[in-house]
């Protein structure tokens, strides 16, 4: 029944997409309203304006610096490594330690100075985790503009904590009770606000994916992960890595991390995505792994969808990796064999998450505990060569996610 | 396929005429009686597969031109509330697309409104484009409205449905720059355009209390750019009432009424909406 034919996808070319159609190969694309139209165009606009332009880069260097915290440490966790396989070097990439907590901050910082720049003084943004609400509630609050969050019913639920933050930092969170009320709904809600008040309103939207020129915009955004690791790991091991792990819900983390790498072909890139509780339909939300390219949110990429073409709905323990789409640049990466993914379930990610935080003290989100609990299981395997050097994302802290695991580990608070 | 004996003589009789000029004839209908044409919109599947076929067919009777049929989908972003609803409940009850492709057979060998698709593009992606054109047309359906694909993306379908005839038929929202609307309109016109899809607020779907002020200035503008084209112009989104019909097609060709059917269903009981239907599209047709 499928008729779409991911050959084009073709060999992995760095730095040529997206093309002026906004695609990846075939991925990507601007599958919107024709009332937004007009709106991505400007955006785009502006977004080029502003790369040009030294004042611009100035401001969010300084931004980043000293309101986000950059640069993040790329630390060595020995413990942690000893763990996975013997005689192997383990990095930590930590974004958990960037201000509220997770890489978010940076292109909510980016994209807010760009609303700035627009003009534009109502911000509205999706979340699911609440981390990137979070980001963007605090970038609005620094910046003096008004933020509307939509937020699915059951993620308000499960990350109470994020909403009264969010709150705390002046933003309206919206409740989204239609469809499966998680972060695909938010999306879906926020898109018709932005179909509505598209003349007065900027979408700071939160993952590598949407329309064009979202992806990219997100992506050169998060780049700054990938390319003070390039340079921290030269200065500390004086070698590139020979593996980069990161999750995968929409991707912004794991592009971030990934692209400043991806013209080095020696440096194996691995994306984790969320196996749920298995990968029947509904269980899971490993788009990469078990789904086929489609249309969600204005951009063709691979997609959880039914033989119909309805999305699935998608179930994981990290709300943050609660998605059935993923960026274009990752299908992309995928089809040209440059990124390889693959999924940890939720049990998988509780033992990633307990394993760093008792062999190193650091507590991460369980978005990142896929990464590090799928390293784990390679390590079992005996996948890992001695001698292996592989930096891990660590996108978030724990934090927001003590009530989950409380409740997965069967402990009463 | 199904082919039922109904059905070949609707293919039959529609088999010299190609089904995008279906629509045409029913402007040039309607600009002979000096009035504008009416677009009633239906979900397939709400409240239900054959309740859906009867409402679809009151209408028909109660005089509609043309007839919008929905096909549901998980994600309608460019839906309001009233929409979202009767499509969710649709695909609960098991609505596929071809559930709809059944739904527009029954219907036309019961009547000769012509009757156009109105759904998102990922559902007919999977069903294959080529496959979904033919079977389309090869079902008494005359095109296409699809709110998610824009001109740019539009190539693939247009070249699938030109093939079978069919009008891909584009949406003009009232922020649109004049640039745009020159775009659109030569997309439009590489195939059988069908008419514009003019929308009448910046928004979603949905029913409101009053039209546009701007509504009028919007619609001559457009008009600027389609009128050395035969492409009828359409006004759509949150109409509801007979007197908001009756001012809009003193400037456009035709009126699209969606979410105030689907409300009114839902005040009735089943066994009243047929009655329902009939009435308020009558009464949309007086003015």
């Amino acid at each position: 029944m499928q008729t779409y034919h991911t050959k084009e996808a073709g060999t992995y070319q760095h730095n040529l997409y997206p093309d002026e159609r906004g695609r990846f190969g075939p991925f990507g694309g601007k599958f919107v309203p024709e009332s937004l139209m007009t709106a991505l165009s400007e955006l785009e606009a502006a977004y080029l304006d502003a790369s040009n332009d030294p004042g611009f880069q100035l401001e969010l260097q300084a931004q980043l610096s000293t309101f986000v915290g950059r640069p993040t440490a790329l630390h060595y966790v020995p413990r942690f490594s000893q763990m996975v396989a013997p005689n192997i070097k383990v990095y930590l990439k930590r974004e958990d330690l960037a201000h509220t907590g997770a890489h978010k901050i940076n292109n909510a910082l980016g994209q807010g100075l760009l609303a700035r720049r627009m003009g534009k003084k109502r911000i509205i943004a999706e979340t699911g985790a609440g981390q990137h609400g979070v980001a963007t509630a605090t970038v609005c609050a620094m910046l003096g503009l008004e933020c509307i969050v939509y937020m699915g019913e059951i993620d308000i639920q499960r990350q109470s904590l994020n909403v009264f933050r969010m709150k705390l930092l002046g933003a309206e969170v919206r409740s989204v009770g239609s469809g499966s009320r998680t972060l695909k709904d938010a999306i879906n809600e926020a898109i018709r606000d932005w179909v509505t008040n598209v003349e007065t309103t900027f979408y700071l939207i939160g993952s590598a994916v949407g329309p064009h020129p979202y992806p990219r915009i997100v992506r050169n955004f998060q780049a700054i992960i990938g390319e003070e690791a390039r340079k921290q790991v030269l200065a500390q091991e004086g070698r590139m890595p020979d593996m980069v792990v990161a999750c995968v819900g929409g991707g912004s983390n794991a592009i971030g991390m990934f692209y400043p790498f991806a013209g080095v072909l020696d440096v194996q890139l691995l994306g984790v995505e969320a196996g749920g509780t298995s990968l029947e339909a509904g269980q899971h939300a490993a788009t990469l792994v078990a789904g086929r390219p489609g249309i969600l949110h204005g951009a063709m990429s691979y997609l959880l969808q039914n033989g119909d073409g309805q999305v699935l709905d998608t179930h994981s323990i990290s709300a943050g990796l609660d998605y059935p789409s993923v960026g274009p640049e990752h299908s992309y990466m995928k089809e040209t064999g440059r990124a390889t993914y693959v999924s940890a379930n939720d049990a998988t990610a509780l033992r990633g998450l307990q394993a760093l935080s008792q062999s190193e003290g650091i507590i991460p989100a369980l978005e990142p505990a896929h990464a590090l609990g799928y390293l784990l299981e390679m390590g079992n395997r005996r996948e890992i060569p001695e001698g292996s050097l592989i930096i891990v994302n660590l996108s978030g802290r724990g934090d927001k996610d003590m009530l989950t695991v409380a409740q997965a580990l069967n402990v009463t608070l | 396929m199904q082919t039922t004996n109904k059905n070949s003589v609707q293919r039959r009789h529609h088999a010299t005429i190609l089904p995008a000029t279906r629509i045409t004839h029913a402007f040039e209908r309607a600009q002979n009686e000096e009035r504008g044409i009416l677009i009633p919109y239906f979900m397939c599947g709400y409240p239900s597969a054959a309740q859906s076929i009867e409402l679809v067919l009151a209408a028909a009777t109660g005089g509609a031109d043309i007839i919008e049929l929905g096909m549901p989908f998980s994600d309608p972003l460019a839906d309001g509330a009233t929409i979202q609803h009767a499509g969710h409940v649709a695909l609960e009850r098991g609505m596929t697309v071809n559930g709809c492709l059944e739904i527009a057979r029954r219907v036309a060998s019961q009547c000769a409104v012509p009757l156009l698709f109105m759904g998102y593009y990922n559902p007919i992606l999977a069903y294959g484009l080529e496959r979904f054109c033919q079977e389309a047309a090869a079902s008494g359906v005359c095109g296409f409205i699809i709110p998610d694909l824009p001109t740019e993306e539009a190539l693939p379908l247009q070249q699938a449905a030109n093939q079978h005839g069919l009008a891909l038929i584009f949406l003009v929202p009232p922020t649109t720059s004049d640039d745009r609307i020159a775009q659109i309109v030569k997309t439009a016109t590489n195939g059988p355009g069908g008419f514009l899809y003019c929308v009448s607020l910046t928004g979603v779907t949905g029913s409101r209390s009053a039209i546009s002020t701007h509504l009028r200035s919007f619609i001559t503008r457009v008009r600027g750019y389609t009128k050395d084209h035969n492409l009828p112009l359409v006004v759509g989104f949150g109409l509801s009432t007979p007197e908001h019909i009756a001012e809009v097609t003193n400037y456009a060709e035709g009126a699209v009424v969606g979410s105030a059917l689907v409300n009114l269903i839902d005040q009735h009981p089943e066994s009243q909406q047929v009655e329902a239907v009939k009435k308020y599209i009558e009464s949309l047709r007086k003015r």
